[in-house]
């Protein structure tokens, strides 16, 4: 293909499959948040950042191990939304959704430069547990055990994820309550505690990716900033609110990026928003979005 | 009348300080700055604050023309009026390529839209050649104009900066009070009327677009002329927030609001950098989070909320 042994083909399409996961896993919480509160959630790279420190401060400080911590910094920085959530953005909702993003800017700002001021702009490397150290021998490339598991955890997320709200009990609710909140109310159920809850779970899947990012990139200030980005654009592709959308471009868009690595490197920074345009051009509403 | 005459008021009293300001010991280079990110207020404002499109990427256009003006007074020796030209030229195409995409969606979706495609942008200039990379372009004349007056002085420039932006205020207005701009407004207040009124309004929204990012892109050229250097962050995303906080804070929607907006954000970046460092970054996502929460019509546009109302009970 294009002169370009397969091998290496191979090898940027699996590298690919890595960062797919990580849009994944941040595209799915940013849908799961603008589906249900209806808010563009700009403050998911700052999230993501956060859940990766959470685990570097924990380690150093408290010695607390990568496993531990795959749980408990998507808890805390949860916590921290869940806090954003009932402080801030609740006396947003009547307001125009521009609002939210404005809001949740300001606070990705705020989060930035205050960890900024605490640990500097240059990145924090954070070990890879040793239980996945190693590599597969794939024939066509050398695969670090690290970056399968980072697959295959955030894949088997977003499936559960997936599962919950679109085939069980809750998730029936979940939806009932995106398409009209006072009759769901009307049933006797606490919509403004299960809007509070969305938003913490959403903000827990980001601070995840970011524990999971940890030990593949460095951990800085700024890792989330140009990051959410690309994740916006993926979520505008799969269509906005689209849940099972937001999981397959995610993915899908992070292949197609590996591929231009091999075939064109220079374009490779902006594939993602070339193709957000030629869908918005060909398909408004997204690849997988209603109007 | 009276209010009238109240802001006539403002208008001459902030011109006669425009006026004296550099005689009066103020530096020159920080008003330039000040009268560049205001004039680029104005300009999104004609958007966020007329229409309602909230552009999540004019620096884009801002940072494009910083770099065609610099990249052709610098490398190609082009005069400072052309290669001002150029840039806006640059800054009005880009505007009609990225609103052309944009405009197809409303509301949060324009604004992502816009943030991703300026993205592209800020890649480009990244890569590019004639961008300098990650040094950018530094050391660009000012020039002259025509040959005829010398631009190299501060107060030279200043004078012919504050002139530029006089023109540029005062067209916003115009076009603002135009037909055209009535129909901006009834894009804002009520979009599927204006539709069913006959108005074909993706037109209108993309004239609107071009029409600011063009403006944009001319305080652009003067930002890089001013300062002599162009740099990857007045195109990055950094620039395109601190716009819309001048806009936001000042007051969307009023003519002054932004003028008053970029002061506020200029000043407090001029003199708090040196001092508090990354809490500049906190300070100013501190004041979104204000201006979202409490200060919604900004600082101009509660004024005349005030003002209006009790004038209202004067009346009763």
């Amino acid at each position: 293909m294009l002169g370009i042994p397969l091998p290496v083909i191979l090898g940027q399409l699996t590298l690919g499959l890595v960062n797919g996961s990580f849009y994944a896993l941040l595209s799915l919480g940013l849908a799961v948040i603008f589906g249900l509160l209806g808010i563009v959630n700009f403050a998911h790279g700052a999230f993501y950042m956060l859940g990766a420190f959470a685990a570097y401060i924990a380690l150093q400080a408290f010695g607390v191990n990568y496993w531990f911590a795959l749980i408990l910094a998507p808890c805390a920085v949860g916590l921290l939304g869940v806090l954003i959530e009932r402080l801030l953005l609740r006396r947003l909702y009547s307001q125009d959704p521009l609002y939210g993003l404005l809001l949740t800017f300001g606070v990705a700002l705020i989060a930035e430069g205050f960890m900024r001021d605490r640990f500097g702009s240059s990145g924090k490397s954070y070990p890879v547990p040793e239980q996945l150290h190693g590599v597969f021998h794939l024939g066509f490339m050398v695969l670090p055990i690290y970056r399968a598991w980072v697959v295959l955890a955030s894949l088997s997320v977003c499936g559960v994820t997936w599962f919950l709200i679109e085939r069980t009990r809750l998730g029936a609710t979940l939806r009932a309550a995106t398409e009209n909140a006072r009759l769901v109310q009307a049933f006797g159920i606490n919509v403004p505690l299960m809007v509070t809850l969305t938003y913490g779970a959403g903000v827990a899947l980001a601070a995840l990716a970011g524990v999971l990012a940890a030990p593949v990139v460095q951990v800085s200030p700024l890792m989330g900033s140009s990051l959410v980005i690309v994740v916006f654009a993926v979520v505008v592709i799969g269509g906005m609110g689209s849940i099972g959308g937001a999981i397959l471009s995610g993915v899908g868009l992070g292949l197609i990026e590996g591929l231009t690595k091999v075939i064109y490197p220079e374009a490779s920074n902006i594939v993602v928003f070339v193709i957000m345009a030629l869908v918005l051009i060909w398909r408004p509403a997204g690849l997988f979005g209603r109007e | 009348m009276r209010l009238r005459t109240g802001t006539g008021m403002v208008y001459v009293s902030l011109g006669i300080l425009a006026l004296i300001a550099p005689l009066a010991g103020v530096y020159p280079v920080f008003l330039m700055k000040l009268l560049c990110f205001a004039m680029f207020a104005c300009a999104f404002n004609l958007l966020l604050g007329y229409t309602k499109m909230l552009s999540f990427g004019h620096a884009a256009y801002f940072g494009s023309s910083a770099y065609v003006t610099g990249w052709l007074v610098t490398a190609q020796g082009w005069g400072t009026i052309f290669a001002t030209l150029a840039g806006v030229t640059v800054a009005m195409l880009l505007g009609l390529v990225i609103g052309a995409i944009a405009v197809r969606r409303q509301g949060i979706y324009f604004a992502m839209i816009t943030l991703a495609l300026s993205q592209v942008v800020f890649f480009v200039c990244l890569q590019a050649e004639f961008t300098g990379g990650e040094n950018g372009l530094q050391g660009i004349p000012r020039g002259s104009l025509f040959g005829l007056v010398d631009l190299g002085g501060d107060v030279t420039m200043y004078y012919f900066v504050l002139a530029v932006f006089v023109l540029v205020y005062a067209f916003i207005r115009r076009i603002v009070r135009s037909p055209f701009g009535h129909v901006l407004r009834a894009i804002r207040e009520n979009e599927p009327r204006a539709v069913s009124l006959g108005y074909r309004v993706a037109r209108y929204k993309l004239l609107a677009f071009v029409l600011s990012a063009s403006l944009a892109g001319l305080a652009g050229s003067l930002k890089a002329l001013i300062l002599g250097f162009a740099t990857l962050s007045d195109v990055s995303q950094g620039t395109s927030g601190e716009v819309i906080l001048m806009t936001l804070l000042g007051g969307s929607g009023t003519f002054l609001g932004p003028v008053l907006g970029a002061g506020i954000v200029v000043t407090l970046q001029e003199y708090l950098s040196d001092h508090v460092g990354a809490w500049v970054s906190v300070i100013i996502g501190t004041i979104f989070v204000v201006c979202v929460m409490i200060l919604r019509r900004g600082i101009v546009g509660e004024f005349a909320a005030r003002f209006a109302r009790r004038r209202g009970a004067a009346l009763d």
